[in-house]
C-alpha cells in the first residue's frame, strides 16, 4: 500500500479508525467474550482492511476498535518499530485516527500492536498488548477440520497434540515446535500464542497486561486476560525450553550493539561472512545503548 | 563491524510505491492515461470480475481499482472490499426475482426449444480464437464504425423485455423438488463469521464473491471425477436485474437501479433413497457482472456442497469447510503475499530447533 494512500472522499466521511461504528462495536463485543472465556477463539465477522490478509488485519481491527485519541500507540514487527510492516500499520493508524500519539518506547505505550514478539520490557496492568495471528488454532497441525477441532477444544481434548509432542521426543529427543508453541490458558483452552518465539511464551503467564490476539483472515479473537495462568504444553520429564543462545563453549551470546545477554537475539551474517547477534527488540536495545552512553559520560 | 541492514522502513516503502507508480504510467511520455470510461466499457469482463470478487457493485470504483493496481484482479477486488468495510449496512434487500432480468444473453443446454427461445447474445463461445491482427493498430474511425454498423444492421425485432425461467417448466412437470420454504433471514457473510456447519445461504454468499479461478479449479475437480455429477446447464442468463428496495416512507418496492448479473442453474441426477419419486437436483450460481465461468462453477459447487451437507463429503468439492474456506481471493492472496514479509524471529526459532535436534542426532550416533 502506498504511503500516500488517500481515502476516497467522494462519498460519506470515514469514521475515526476507518471501520464503521457498527464494525467496531462488534469487535468490542467479541473482545469482551474472549476475555470472559480465557483462550476461547471467539468468531467475529472480520472486515477487509486496506492491507493484505496475513499482514496483521486481525490485530489492526482490534487496535482500531480499542484506540482512542488519548491513547499512545506502539507498533512493532519482528521486535522492531522500523520494520516495513510496522511502519505501514502505524502510518495507517496515524491517517485514520487523528490525535493518537505514537511512540517507540514500550513504557510510554498504552496500546501495543505486535507481530511475532512480546517486548522484552515487562508490561504493566495499564498497558494492552495486541498480537497479530496467522493461525489461531493449535489443533490445526493434527486436525484440518474446524468442526472437529471445535469439539476437541470444548472437551479440552488435546491428546493428539500431546501425542505429537511425544512423537517428537521419540524421533528427535526434543520437542521440535519452534514458535507458535501451544499454551494452555487458565487450565482449559490451549491456544496458538501467535508466532512469538518460545522465548516470549513465559511472558504470557500471569501477565499484568491484557493480551488480545486477533486473526483477521481466520476471523477469530481470543485473549489471555491479566493475571491468568498460561502454561506451555510439556511433560514432567521433558520440560518446556526456550531458545538456546549459548555458544559452543556454553557462554550466553550477547547483543553486539548493546551487550545484552538477557534478550532474544536476531542472528545474521555480516559482510565478512561471520555470524552476528543483535537484540530483536530494537526499542530495548536502543534504550540500553543510551543508558550505556550515559553511564560512560 | 559491518552492519547488515535487515530492517527497511519509511523510505523503502515510499520508494517502492514510487517505482510501481512509475511503471503504472507506462514509463514513457508518449503514453496516454487510461480513462475510467475506457476501462469500464472496453475491459468490461475485467470490471465484471472485480465487482464480483470485490463483493461491491460499483463498476466505476472497480475501473479505478483496475487502473490503480495495473490490471491485477486480486488487488483490485481487494481494494473494493476494503472500501466496503468503511460503509455501514443500511438495509437488507428483499429477494430479487431473476425472471425480471433484462437479458442480453440467455441459453439452455437442456432443451433446444425453451419458452421465449434461446438468445445467444454477446459471447466468444463459438468464435475461433484466431489472433485478429487488425485490432493491433485500430484506427479510431473503424473503431467507431463497428458500433454504427451493428446498430444500423440490428433488426427491429420484437424482443420481449423479460424471459420466463427454464426451471419453471421442469418444476411444473414435477422433475425438480419443490422450492423449499425458508423463512430464515439470509446469512450475511459480511456481518457474521462462517461457523461450520453453515447454511446454504452462507455457502452461496461465499461462492458469489469467491475468486473465479479458485471456484473453477475446485469445480473442475468435481467435473473430472472427484465428484459424481455431470451437470446440465438448464439455464444461463446474463443481463440487467432491477434492484427493488422498499420505499422509505410507503414501504412499497421501488426500483433503485439495476445490476449486471450472470445467473446459472444446473440440474443433475442422483439416486435418492427416500420414498418420494426421484427428481433432478439443482445447483445455483449467480454473481455480479458478466462472468459465465464463475456462475457455472458456482452452480456445480452448490450442487456438490448440498450433497456433501446431506450425505457427508466424499470428495474435496463436496466438503463445505474445504471449499468455502479456500475460495476467497482476498483471504488467499493476502496470506500468500504475507510470506514475503520478514520472518526473522520465527526462522531464528526454527534454526534453534533444527540445530538442537541435529546436535542430538550426531551425539546419539557417536
Amino acid at each position: 500500500m502506498t504511503p500516500h494512500y488517500e481515502l476516497p472522499r467522494d462519498e460519506a466521511d470515514y469514521s475515526f479508525g476507518f471501520l464503521d461504528e457498527y464494525a467496531k462495536k462488534e469487535v468490542r463485543r467479541a473482545i469482551l467474550k474472549a476475555v470472559a472465556i480465557p483462550g476461547y477463539q471467539t468468531p467475529y465477522a472480520s472486515r477487509e482492511m486496506p492491507m493484505g490478509r496475513g499482514f496483521g488485519t486481525g490485530g489492526l481491527q482490534l487496535t482500531l476498535a480499542l484506540v482512542g485519541p488519548d491513547d499512545t500507540l506502539k507498533v512493532i514487527d519482528q521486535g522492531s518499530d522500523d520494520s516495513v510492516n510496522a511502519v505501514n500499520l502505524r502510518e495507517f493508524v496515524q491517517l485514520t485516527c487523528p490525535g493518537v500519539t505514537l511512540t517507540e518506547r514500550t513504557e510510554e505505550a498504552t496500546l501495543i500492536q505486535s507481530r511475532h514478539r512480546i517486548p522484552e520490557k515487562p508490561l504493566r496492568a495499564d498497558q494492552l498488548l495486541v498480537l497479530q495471528v496467522p493461525y489461531p488454532d493449535p489443533l490445526v497441525v493434527v486436525e484440518p477440520s474446524e468442526t472437529k477441532r471445535k469439539i476437541m477444544h470444548g472437551e479440552a481434548d488435546y491428546a493428539r497434540l500431546l501425542v505429537k509432542l511425544y512423537e517428537d521426543i521419540v524421533k528427535f529427543d526434543e520437542i521440535t515446535i519452534s514458535h507458535r508453541y501451544p499454551t494452555r490458558i487458565n487450565g482449559h483452552y490451549v491456544i496458538d500464542p501467535s508466532p512469538i518465539p518460545r522465548w516470549d511464551v513465559p511472558r504470557l503467564h500471569q501477565s499484568p497486561a491484557l493480551i488480545l490476539l486477533g486473526a483477521g483472515r481466520e476471523k477469530k479473537i481470543y485473549a489471555v486476560p491479566p493475571y491468568t495462568d498460561a502454561m506451555p504444553l510439556a511433560f514432567e520429564d521433558q520440560p518446556f525450553r526456550v531458545e538456546d543462545f549459548r555458544d559452543a563453549a556454553g557462554n550466553r551470546r550477547a547483543c553486539t550493539r548493546c551487550g545484552a545477554t538477557d534478550s532474544f537475539l536476531d542472528e545474521f551474517i555480516d559482510q565478512s561472512g561471520g555470524k552476528v547477534y543483535q537484540c530483536s527488540d530494537s526499542a530495548y536495545c536502543a534504550e540500553r545503548l543510551v543508558e550505556r552512553a550515559e553511564a560512560a559520560a | 563491524m559491518a552492519y547488515v541492514a535487515i530492517k527497511g522502513g519509511r523510505a523503502a516503502i515510499a520508494g517502492a510505491a514510487q517505482a510501481a507508480e512509475f511503471l503504472r504510467t507506462g514509463s514513457a511520455e508518449t503514453e496516454a492515461p487510461l480513462k475510467l470510461d475506457t476501462i469500464e466499457q472496453q475491459l468490461r469482463l475485467l470490471v465484471s470480475r472485480v465487482v464480483s470478487e470485490g463483493g461491491l457493485y460499483h463498476p466505476r470504483l472497480a475501473a479505478l481499482a483496475i487502473k490503480q493496481f495495473q490490471g491485477d484482479t486480486l488487488e483490485a477486488g481487494f481494494a473494493l472490499r476494503a472500501y466496503r468495510s468503511t460503509k455501514p449496512r443500511l438495509l437488507e434487500t428483499p429477494p430479487q426475482d431473476s425472471a425480471s432480468m433484462r437479458c442480453i444473453r440467455r441459453i439452455s443446454a437442456a432443451f433446444k426449444d425453451i419458452p421465449g427461445g434461446q438468445m445467444l447474445g454477446p459471447t466468444y463461445d463459438y468464435a475461433l480464437r484466431l489472433m485478429r491482427l487488425d485490432l493491433a493498430d485500430e484506427a479510431p474511425e473503424s473503431f467507431k464504425a463497428v458500433a454504427r454498423r451493428f446498430l444500423a444492421d440490428a433488426p427491429e425485432a420484437e424482443l420481449p423485455a423479460t424471459f420466463p425461467k427454464v426451471l419453471e417448466a421442469l418444476r411444473a412437470e414435477g422433475l425438480l423438488p419443490p422450492v423449499p420454504e425458508i423463512h430464515a433471514a439470509p446469512f450475511d457473510i459480511t456481518r457474521e463469521p462462517l461457523v461450520f456447519p453453515v447454511s446454504r445461504s452462507a455457502a452461496l454468499a461465499t461462492l458469489a464473491r469467491a475468486e473465479t479461478g479458485s471456484l473453477l479449479g475446485i469445480a473442475y475437480s468435481s467435473m473430472r471425477g472427484y465428484g459424481d455429477i455431470h451437470p446440465t446447464v438448464a439455464e444461463l442468463r446474463v443481463g440487467y436485474l432491477p434492484v427493488l428496495l422498499p420505499h422509505p416512507v410507503t414501504g412499497e418496492p421501488m426500483e433503485a437501479g439495476e445490476v449486471l448479473m450472470t445467473e446459472c442453474e444446473v440440474v443433475a441426477m442422483y439416486g435418492d433413497d427416500s420414498d418420494a419419486p426421484p427428481t433432478f437436483t439443482l445447483g445455483y450460481g449467480a454473481c455480479f457482472g458478466h462472468n459465465e465461468t464463475k456462475a457455472i462453477s458456482m452452480a456445480i459447487l452448490d450442487r456438490a456442497l448440498q450433497k456433501g451437507m446431506r450425505d457427508g463429503p466424499a470428495h474435496p468439492a463436496e466438503d463445505p469447510e474445504f471449499v468455502l474456506q479456500h475460495v476467497d481471493g482476498v483471504d488467499s492472496m493476502g496470506f500468500c503475499a504475507h510470506y514475503k514479509m520478514p520472518h526473522y524471529v520465527t526462522f531464528q526459532s526454527d534454526m534453534d530447533r533444527l540445530r538442537t535436534t541435529r546436535r542430538k542426532a550426531t551425539e546419539n550416533a557417536s
